[in-house]
């Protein structure tokens, strides 16, 4: 009598149902992982492509480059360039997984341990997340958010809206706090501004006001108190955060526009962590549906035929080409992430003596399950690499380090895989990582906000490393739709 | 806890709205691009599901990028390394040649100036015939309003099940629950709860009066709540429709064109191009409107569609057949009471010697008074179009309707002599006049 959970390839509720059971017992007790409440929601290929292109969420205002997104991506579909992601998983609580109902059996198992528990766990788990990410409020918002860009839509013109959304898109990068956290308004400023949006909300969805006779004016957007304090006692300067200081600051935005950058920047300020943790996050992931899948196994619960096919894809996601290969496109976070995590095993079970040496603390411990939820729980991608990343798998990847200066004719090889290199490959690798370097460091100076109110704005070049040009002037001129009058970017040297 | 749910049978087109978002958007380039792939489309093909290649122009997402091929220096870590040494120099790809070394090197902004995205017939056809309308179109006649639509008519209190108005429905139950005092669930299963630990107790006196009492409670609630129900048909309301009659106007539209031998392959071919369009716009945009098929020789036949655009056939050149063959339609099946009337007409402009004359007079005799709009088009080859660059200038035909055309404001003559020019042409006769 086989102990089987599925012999076929394709899926039913019931064996989802099973196989979920079967899997959520290796990972809450043997793994100890600790996971949001699951629901698992099963969607067709246009669904997949319709959560692609709205930032992977459930729900999602209207904006024209959510639907070129979809365009762009309908068409690789359909010509073959791309398939489709197995799953998309959104840091919610509860944690919505995502399957798409072509996978078949064995592909649905692999992707509930990977979405379901590993991505799961890591969204409960890491710092960043605890502390910048609302998982029980996101869909709440996201739902408002929706709905007030709706009514907004309406009430101020769809172009109006659009032009406020495109300007506030194109500052989404430089509309997060990377090291503070934005400074508290008062409790008394948070309740008033709470009544006024309920009271906004109650009003914006009475039938009533469609029957009004003409010229009678709706209700207005919630108004977001101006602060009534001057400006500079309100903002400290310099500030990281255009979208922030824009909303609190512009002289021309009435409240329903800074609402908008309200949401905009809120958003971007959910998705900063995910930016920030790609390779410890997939890796997580990646190393949970592997180490899951091999235990379904081991007690006879998937047939071989199935651990091999799972075996075939897992190998596929995990594939890193060189950088010389056609296929070259960066390093793969999860190839990199998975690598990580299972050095980690391997060094706290069977070290060797350049580990010992390497990691003192780690080497040989043998619970790498306590190890490894520590650097879940702790890290983000810069942390991880400068403090896991050992010489072996340096080896192993062949990492090398090229050194660029623009004035010069050819990239040097600055560091490679040897014990001269080790520590530089994984301090450069490391930098290559941290966003706070990767990501232009542009910053509020000033504001003139007495006189023509000029806006000051200064990129502070790392390495002299100058904007793109192109972009550049594109990006200042959204700024100075929202800001309404000039706005000055100053590019200077470190 | 885990839920499985099932979205497969979620309505779908979420993202409908987006998509039309970023059609209006980038309308200029589409309007651009969906021309230019229709300019050389078979005739079959023009109403059908195309790729769409625009340029970014319009829908270009701008984010501050570093630029670090301009100044400055930086380090990267790269995987695969086989032959390097610390202090090798490798040689950097010249300028203006991406690819190469990955991501580093592809210019992500540069790479998708172009974009390439599939649109469906209707979002082809909606773009192309926008802003289009027939001429003139008047209600000729409010009399034979056979068309009639259902409209919301309000809420009514009797009605079939399946128009029941839930919403209301619960919202009025819900009403008359709180005014009637209806006991909630909660309250009856808290009170028998109660009374079950007051029972569990040792009997006391104090605790036989309390339970008589809640007892007595208890059953009052329950009776309460059997009376007052969950719902009663007091509450249900229904959505209601009545049936309202829509004003048409009808239209027909004569479509004659010329396939005689001084027609080749080509000239026919442009003139299909033009009908098919027309035939396209007219069943998109009007629902009733009447297409004749007409096509003559020396001689003119009614036929149908399919004939009209497919098949071959050959011989001399009499217009007014043509005409006539569309005045005898007229008379037998679309009296001017009832009827707008359409033309449109597609010939090489030779004729038979004489006969244009007679075109002439009978365009100004009898159809043009009935018409609301005559189009004449013209197919020249590219030679002849270079001789007769001058609207004066042409073969009898067009001189002739040169004063037809002088007399009448509703009658319009053009000249084709490219595929190019059928779509500019087709745009200008059909144009919006302005409000």
């Amino acid at each position: 009598m086989s102990n089987l959970l599925f012999s076929e390839a394709e899926w039913d509720f019931a064996t989802l149902d099973r196989t979920f059971k079967a899997i959520e017992e290796i990972a809450l007790n043997d793994l100890g992982l600790d996971v949001y409440p699951n629901q698992i929601e099963i969607i067709s290929t246009e669904q997949m492509l319709d959560a692609y292109s709205s930032l992977g969420m459930p729900l999602m205002y209207n904006h024209w480059s959510f639907g070129k997104l979809f365009a762009r991506e309908d068409t690789m579909y359909r010509a073959g360039y791309s398939a489709l992601a197995y799953e998309i998983v959104i840091n919610s609580s509860p944690c919505i997984s995502y399957l798409l109902e072509e996978n078949n059996m064995t592909m649905q198992a692999l992707v509930m341990s990977h979405a379901a528990f590993g991505h799961n766990h890591f969204f409960k788990n890491n710092y960043l997340f605890r502390q910048w990410t609302n998982a029980e409020g996101i869909l709440d918002y996201l739902s408002f958010a929706k709905h007030y860009i709706a009514v907004c839509e309406e009430r101020y013109g769809r172009e109006d809206v659009e032009s406020i959304l495109d300007a506030a898109h194109a500052l989404m990068d430089q509309g997060v706090f990377r090291y503070r956290r934005p400074p508290k308004p008062s409790k008394e400023r948070q309740l008033e501004k709470r009544r006024l949006r309920v009271a906004y909300e109650a009003e914006a969805f009475n039938d009533l006001w469609r029957t009004l006779p003409a010229g009678t004016e709706p209700p207005s957007a919630p108004l977001m108190p101006l602060d009534d304090e001057t400006f500079n006692s309100d903002s400290k300067l310099p500030e990281e955060n255009l979208l922030y200081f824009i909303e609190k600051n512009s002289p021309s935005l009435k409240g329903w526009q800074r609402e908008i950058l309200r949401i905009v920047r809120n958003m971007a300020q959910y998705f900063y962590p995910q930016r920030q943790t790609k390779v410890m996050n997939e890796g997580c992931a990646t190393f949970v549906h592997y180490t899951i899948m091999n235990m379904l196994f081991d007690r006879g619960l998937i047939s071989e035929g199935s651990l091999l096919e799972f075996m075939h894809s897992h190998t596929s996601v995990v594939f890193q080409p060189e950088f010389s290969d056609p296929r070259y496109n960066g390093l793969n976070p999860y190839a990199l992430g998975y690598a990580m995590m299972d050095d980690i095993r391997r060094i706290a079970e069977k070290p060797t003596e350049e580990d010992r040496e390497w990691f003192p603390q780690l080497a040989g411990s043998g619970d790498w399950m306590a190890a490894l939820k520590d650097a879940w729980a702790n890290y983000r991608d810069e942390s991880f690499i400068e403090q896991f990343l050992s010489p072996k798998l340096i080896r192993d990847f062949r990492l090398f380090a090229l050194h660029d200066n623009a004035s010069d004719a050819a990239y040097s090889v600055a560091a490679i895989h040897n014990e001269q290199g080790y520590r530089r490959v994984r301090t450069l690798l490391a930098r290559q990582y941290d966003t706070g370097i990767a990501d232009p460091n542009i910053q509020v100076t000033g504001a003139d906000l007495k006189g023509d109110r000029t806006l000051f704005l200064e990129h502070k070049m790392h390495r002299g490393v100058p904007l793109h040009p192109a972009t550049k002037e594109m990006v200042v001129a959204h700024i100075e739709r929202l800001w309404g009058h000039e706005v000055v970017l100053e590019e200077v040297g470190d | 806890m885990t839920y499985f749910i099932d979205r497969r049978l979620n309505p779908k087109g979420k993202s409908l709205g987006n998509r039309q978002r970023f059609l209006r958007r980038a309308r200029a380039q589409i309007r651009d691009a969906v021309q230019k792939s229709l300019k050389d489309a078979a005739v079959a093909d023009i109403g059908k599901e195309r790729k769409i290649k625009i340029s970014t122009k319009g829908t270009k997402e701008p984010r501050f990028r570093l630029d670090p091929k301009a100044a400055g220096e930086r380090d990267f870590v790269l995987p695969g390394n086989k032959e390097f040494m610390p202090g090798d120099e490798i040689k950097k790809p010249p300028k203006g040649e991406g690819g190469g070394r990955g991501k580093e090197a592809a210019d992500h902004a540069e790479a998708d100036d172009d974009f390439e995205f599939v649109m469906s017939q209707d979002e082809v056809l909606d773009i192309f015939f926008e802003d289009l309308e027939l001429p003139n179109l008047v209600r000729t006649t409010l009399k034979d309003t056979q068309s009639k639509a259902w409209k919301r008519a309000g809420i009514t209190t009797a009605g079939s099940p399946s128009q029941i108005n839930l919403l209301r429905t619960m919202r009025n139950a819900q009403g008359r629950r709180l005014a009637m005092r209806r006991p909630s669930l909660r309250a009856v299963e808290d009170m028998q709860k109660e009374l079950e630990t007051l029972e569990l107790h040792e009997p006391s006196e104090e605790a036989t009066v309390q339970i008589t009492a809640l007892k007595a409670k208890l059953a009052h609630a329950i009776a309460k709540r059997k009376w007052v129900g969950f719902i009663d048909p007091l509450d249900v309301r229904f959505n209601s429709y009545s049936e309202q009659p829509i004003p048409t106007s009808q239209a027909v539209m004569f479509c004659l064109m010329d396939v005689s031998g001084s027609m080749g392959e080509r000239e026919k071919d442009l003139a299909k191009r033009f009908y098919m369009l027309l035939h396209l716009f007219l069943r998109r945009c009007y629902k009733k409107v009447d297409i004749v098929f007409i096509r003559h020789t020396h001689d003119a036949q009614e036929v149908d569609e399919q004939e009209f655009f497919y098949s071959r056939q050959s011989g001399g050149t009499i217009v007014s057949t043509a005409l006539d063959k569309m005045l005898e339609i007229q008379r037998e099946r679309y009296t001017t009471s009832d009827w707008n009337i359409y033309a449109a007409q597609a010939s090489d402009g030779y004729t038979q010697s004489g006969d244009a004359r007679r075109c002439v007079e009978m365009l100004n005799a009898d159809i043009m008074p009935l018409c609301q709009y005559y189009a004449y088009i013209e197919i020249l080859d590219e030679r002849e179009m270079e001789v007769f660059a001058s609207e004066d200038s042409g073969a009898e035909l067009w001189r002739a309707y040169r004063t037809v055309a002088d007399e009448w404001k509703n009658f319009a003559t053009k000249r084709i002599s490219k595929p190019a020019d059928i779509f500019p042409v087709f745009r200008e006769l059909f144009k919006k006049a302005e409000a």
